[in-house]
């Protein structure tokens, strides 16, 4: 089958500063692809490069077969058939439970309001939160913000999704809920879900192919169990989280014993 | 010597990008006018909150300009034995000057601070980008009834500004000093141009609703998405919303004498 996002070549630098490097990678569908690495290894700018929030300075994105629009019709076209999940949730501030989850939906379609009704109050049902539909954004949780913000991407009917750290800052139960709900949407409703985190443990339980990003470049790939066998030392020190390895806990600095005599 | 050659053609590359972005944003603004017709109520809900939130601080400043105005102006005027002229002394500062550059300058400060803050906010957490990704134009869902919103609130409220100042003039000068009132309202309603004064005043709030709006809106959108980031953001447009307009005011006021 051919894949939902093929990557070849991509590369991206902010004011000459490289932030990914000739980087390939490939999404097949219906599956549920991780993209795992450190903090400032650029998973979020290569998100916003899938989605089409940053142009690549070098090489393709391909998207669901076709190279990436270059015209902002034809992008929008694309992405009501994408959804994203980001970072903080980034619900409208202004806007109900409610009326965050139909926006989209009064943006793109000409559905009667019982329709859209009915529409919000399932995608609210699937996330859970059905009975916070008349909530402002400021009187959720961080983990119930970001399962609204779930259920808005999801309202229509994608076939890609993107999460930005859908587990960053949430408490053990929402984050076992929401690592659940990818899961069973992906599955559900036949979606491709590509997802971007420096979890390991949450991520490796529900991914179906891994990408390793450090730096900026892919250091290596596989399904969960194949990484797990892969004996690169970084690969091993990031996937069990070990204090040393090739990557130090110290910054570079003198000895101590020195540092500490020195007047 | 080089190093300071090359700086300088970095900054002055910096700024005119920046110029580019200033004017690619309002053409963009003005090309999704057409969005203010499909959403009617967006713009109405910004005309409340630019307009009818400045309402207060607008008139009392209003009103106590105008009381200043008539002291002042009554010293000097006596000197001359021309007390009766307060009315229209005061009623052309106040029209033709005050009324449009003050009423900019609390705006800058009351909404276009705000919405600098707003705008820059709903950046930093990345609303405008999931409005992008919703296939939304952020310009024209959140931009376009802000710009609309405030071109349209600055000429009403320049004009709630005067009529303040005409009744706080009025009660300093009538009330309190003691000029005829007849005098006072007759010279200013034969002397009063419509078209030299009212229309020039109208015409200056509106410039003045456009630069400082577009300004504090530029700003926000190409704010830095950090909290410190939104910060400088404010702090740019109230200040150059402020040299912006006083530096407009005297180009616009020579051009209407046609000096
Ligand atoms: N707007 C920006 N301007 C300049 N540098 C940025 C910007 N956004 C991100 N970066 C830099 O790009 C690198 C990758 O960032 P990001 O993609 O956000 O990493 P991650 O999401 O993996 O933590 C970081 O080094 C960061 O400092
Ligand atoms: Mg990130």
């Amino acid at each position: 089958m051919d894949p939902v996002v093929r990557i070849r070549g991509l590369r991206f630098a902010r004011a000459g500063k490289p932030i990914l490097t000739d980087l390939d990678l490939t999404v097949a569908r219906g599956s549920v692809t991780a993209i795992l690495g450190p903090s400032g290894s650029g998973k979020t700018t290569l998100l916003h490069l899938i989605s089409g929030l940053l142009r690549p300075q070098a090489g393709q994105v391909e998207l669901m077969g076709h190279p990436f629009p270059r015209g902002r019709r034809a992008l929008y076209q694309l992405r009501t058939r994408m959804g994203m999940l980001f970072q903080n949730s980034a619900l409208l501030t202004d806007l109900s439970v409610f009326e965050n989850v139909a926006y989209p939906l009064r943006a793109h379609t000409d559905l009667s309001e019982s329709m859209i009704r009915k529409l919000v109050l399932l995608k609210l049902q699937s996330v859970g939160l059905r009975g916070a539909r008349d909530l402002m954004p400021n009187q959720l949780s961080g983990g119930m913000a970001r399962r609204v913000a779930l259920a808005r991407a999801m309202a229509l009917d994608p076939s890609l999704l993107l999460y930005d750290e859908p587990f960053t800052g949430q408490d053990p139960i929402s984050l076992g809920i929401l690592v659940r709900l990818i899961r069973q949407l992906n599955d559900a409703s036949r979606l491709t879900s590509i997802l971007v985190s420096h979890d390991v443990r949450e991520t490796l339980r529900i991914a179906d192919y891994v990408y390793l990003l450090d730096q900026g470049k892919i250091v290596a790939q596989g399904t969960p169990a194949q990484l797990a066998a892969e004996n690169k030392p970084w690969v091993q020190q990031f996937l069990q989280g070990l204090p040393d390895g090739p990557v130090h806990f110290h910054y570079p600095a003198p000895d101590l014993l020195t540092d500490l005599l020195e007047i | 010597m080089r190093r300071f050659l090359a700086q300088l053609g970095r900054r002055g590359i910096a700024f005119f990008a920046r110029l580019g972005r200033r004017f690619l944003l309002l053409l963009h603004i003005l090309a999704g006018s057409g969005e203010l017709f499909r959403h009617f109520d967006q713009l109405i809900r910004q005309l409340h909150g630019i307009g009818v939130r400045s309402v207060a601080i607008v008139s009392l400043s209003g009103f106590f300009v105008g009381m200043v105005l008539s002291l002042q102006g009554y010293q000097v005027l006596t000197q001359f034995s021309a007390e009766e002229s307060l009315g229209l002394l005061v009623a052309a500062s106040l029209v033709r000057e005050l009324g449009p550059v003050v009423t900019a300058l609390l705006v800058a400060g009351r909404a276009g601070s705000a919405l600098t803050a707003e705008i820059g906010l709903m950046k930093t957490t990345e609303q405008l980008a999931a409005l992008e990704m919703m296939a939304v134009d952020p310009i024209r869902r959140v931009l376009v009834p802000r710009f609309f919103g405030g071109l349209l609130a600055m000429p009403l409220l320049a004009g709630l500004f005067s009529a303040f100042g005409l009744l706080g003039g009025y009660l300093v000068g009538v009330d309190l000093l003691g000029v005829d009132a007849g005098a006072f309202w007759g010279q200013m309603q034969q002397r009063i141009d419509c078209y030299a004064d009212l229309c020039s005043g109208i015409f200056k709030s509106l410039i003045f609703g456009l630069v400082v709006i577009w300004i504090a809106l530029f700003e926000g959108y190409d704010s830095r998405p950090t909290s410190e980031g939104v910060g400088r953001a404010t702090t740019r447009t109230v200040v150059q919303s402020a040299l912006a307009v006083l530096c407009l005011d005297f180009v616009l006021t020579a051009l209407l004498l046609g000096v």
